[in-house]
């Protein structure tokens, strides 16, 4: 009788349930013995990997309050940056738009003048919007930028409650980076930076 | 306190008050077995558990059950409407009924029980054994064919382990010589200088190990999960009910894990008597210890194939529940002459 009180492991699942009582069972592995011992032996070690398993810490983060490290170059929501002394960084030249696999970028350039001067280049970006429910945080826009105007930062909670609020506009965009991003940026401008901006057109 | 009870009128009044208050007592015990469970399966798989309502979570359970208690009553078309109601209200009653003769402790001059019953074990096992009807009633009348097959699961498999499990408790019976609970609970050796309780599962050992494993099979829980299980018959007899009707088949299967763990404690841990411990708390300590026990082999086993179930029943346990009493018999018949 005791050999009827195999555990589960001892006799696998089989596609057809109208098998002979041990036909198809893959034989034992050797040095394992049969019977009960053996038997009682597997649920025992099941039992206590459990039991490890119960008094170690948990593996899991408690999300909203705390979350995962991310990658310094994780592709996130998009900023436009500026200059220290305020103007835009985008120039409205539209190689984002173009680099864009899924066409989620609009922009319309301006003409800056020097009652109204936007950014220190030509033209400047009048209209600049992110289709965020396309786009594929690929980063081929931040890529393609000649000034280094657009770049994607670490957030990716950016659910909201409506289709309208996911176009983001120049004003969302416009919003000051991160300081950890800030910084990072500012190290990768340092070595080359000919194009330090003056108020001179 | 004697006087109360011997004065009709206070008898009731007390027996009331006892119900009452057993009833709360037992319903508050449930909800927190539900968040043991889900915390100790939680840390098994090494995430944390419920942690969000309350401290530690400790009100999930209150927030589980505003939430179902609000939920459409619901009744799938061609159902057989009367049935369908009744079978919940079955499984819950008998699973509450059995806590009318369990004795928590006796502490003081005060005893921690309804009635004290002279068969009170085998009125345990009459009121469990309704469960079987709460299940197939259920899936029969849910008009869906994984109900059916979960309830006919469940009436193999009651039928199957109920004799193992009756069985495995009659060396018991012989050696404490009484089916009141509080005897075997109170049972009392005179081994040379020690003279007092023992827990019985020095004397029957493989009794209790066949009354564990029947024991989880009774309650449908895992490994022994058929009836409900959810890959194979989606939720068995549970697939057709929801809302509150669903909360009374959770409630019993709760309270009969209770129940099978505080028989455990009293057949064979001594029940009440744990070294200094005040009674009712180290009856508590038992109980709970082998509510661990339950989640423990849940968090553990995979469910058994349902051919394994019946060969591990009839040509496992029962022939073994046999031998046990015989050569009980045997053994105390030499021994007491």
């Amino acid at each position: 009788m005791s050999n009827d009180e195999k555990n589960p492991e001892a006799r696998p699942e089989h596609p057809t349930p109208l098998r002979g009582r041990d036909e198809g069972v893959p034989p034992k592995p050797e040095g394992q013995g049969t019977g009960l011992a053996a038997d009682v032996t597997a649920l025992a070690k099941g039992l206590k990997t459990t039991l490890g398993e119960f008094f170690s810490p948990p593996v899991t983060l408690e999300y909203p309050e705390s979350k995962s490290p991310r990658s310094e170059r994780y592709r996130g929501r998009h900023y436009l940056r500026r200059y220290d002394n305020g103007l835009e960084r985008c120039i409205g030249c539209e190689l984002c738009a173009a680099a864009c696999p899924v066409g989620c970028i609009l922009v319309i350039a301006a003409e800056n003048t020097d009652e109204n001067r936007v950014s220190p280049g030509e033209r400047y970006a009048k209209t600049y919007e992110i289709n965020m429910l396309r786009c594929i945080f690929c980063g081929y826009c931040e890529e393609a930028c000649p000034v280094q105007a657009i770049v994607l930062g670490p957030e990716y909670e950016l659910s909201d409650t409506s289709r309208e609020k996911f176009i983001y506009t120049k004003e969302k965009l416009l919003e000051p980076l991160p300081p950890d991003v800030q910084a990072r940026m500012d190290k990768k401008d340092e070595p080359h930076s000919p194009d330090a901006p003056g108020t001179s057109p | 306190m004697s006087q109360i009870y011997d004065n009709p009128i206070g008898h009731w009044v007390v027996v009331v008050v006892a119900m009452t208050l057993l009833l709360f007592v037992v319903l508050t015990a449930t909800a927190y077995t539900v968040w043991f469970e889900r915390v100790a399966l939680g840390r098994i798989q090494r995430r944390p558990g419920p942690n969000r309502v309350g401290p530690f979570g400790l009100l999930q359970l209150a927030a589980d059950g505003i939430k179902l208690a609000f939920k459409e009553s619901f009744v799938p078309e061609k159902t057989d409407k009367v049935l369908y109601v009744l079978a919940p209200t079955i499984a819950v009653g008998a699973a509450f009924l059995a806590w009318a003769v369990i004795p928590i402790g006796l502490w003081g001059n005060a005893q921690y029980w309804i009635a004290d019953v002279n068969v009170g074990i085998l009125l345990v096992f009459a009121v469990s054994s309704l469960n079987v009807y709460a299940i197939v009633i259920g899936g029969y009348s849910s008009n869906n064919k994984y109900s059916l097959l979960g309830g006919l699961r469940s009436a193999a498999q009651l039928i199957s382990y109920e004799m193992a499990l009756g069985l495995s408790l009659v060396p018991t019976f012989m050696i404490v010589g009484s089916l009141r609970l509080r005897d075997i609970a109170e049972y009392t050796v005179h081994w040379g200088p020690y003279t007092g309780p023992i827990p019985l599962i020095l004397l029957t050992p493989i009794g209790f190990v066949i009354y564990i494993i029947a024991a989880v099979a009774e309650t449908n829980r895992a490994p022994f999960d058929l009836p409900e299980a959810e890959q194979e018959l989606i939720g068995g007899f549970l697939t057709e009910y929801s809302g509150l009707k669903f909360v009374m088949y959770y409630l019993a299967e709760y309270v009969n894990m209770i129940t099978v763990s505080a028989l455990a404690a009293l057949l064979f841990f001594g029940g009440w008597y744990l070294w200094v411990i005040p009674p009712v708390f180290a009856f508590l300590i038992k109980v709970i210890l082998f509510l661990f026990l339950y989640i423990w082999l849940r968090g553990t086993f995979p469910r058994l194939r349902y051919d394994m179930l019946m060969r591990l029943g009839w040509k496992g346990l029962l022939p073994l529940a046999v031998a046990n009493v015989v050569v009980t018999a045997i053994i105390l018949v030499a021994v007491q002459g």
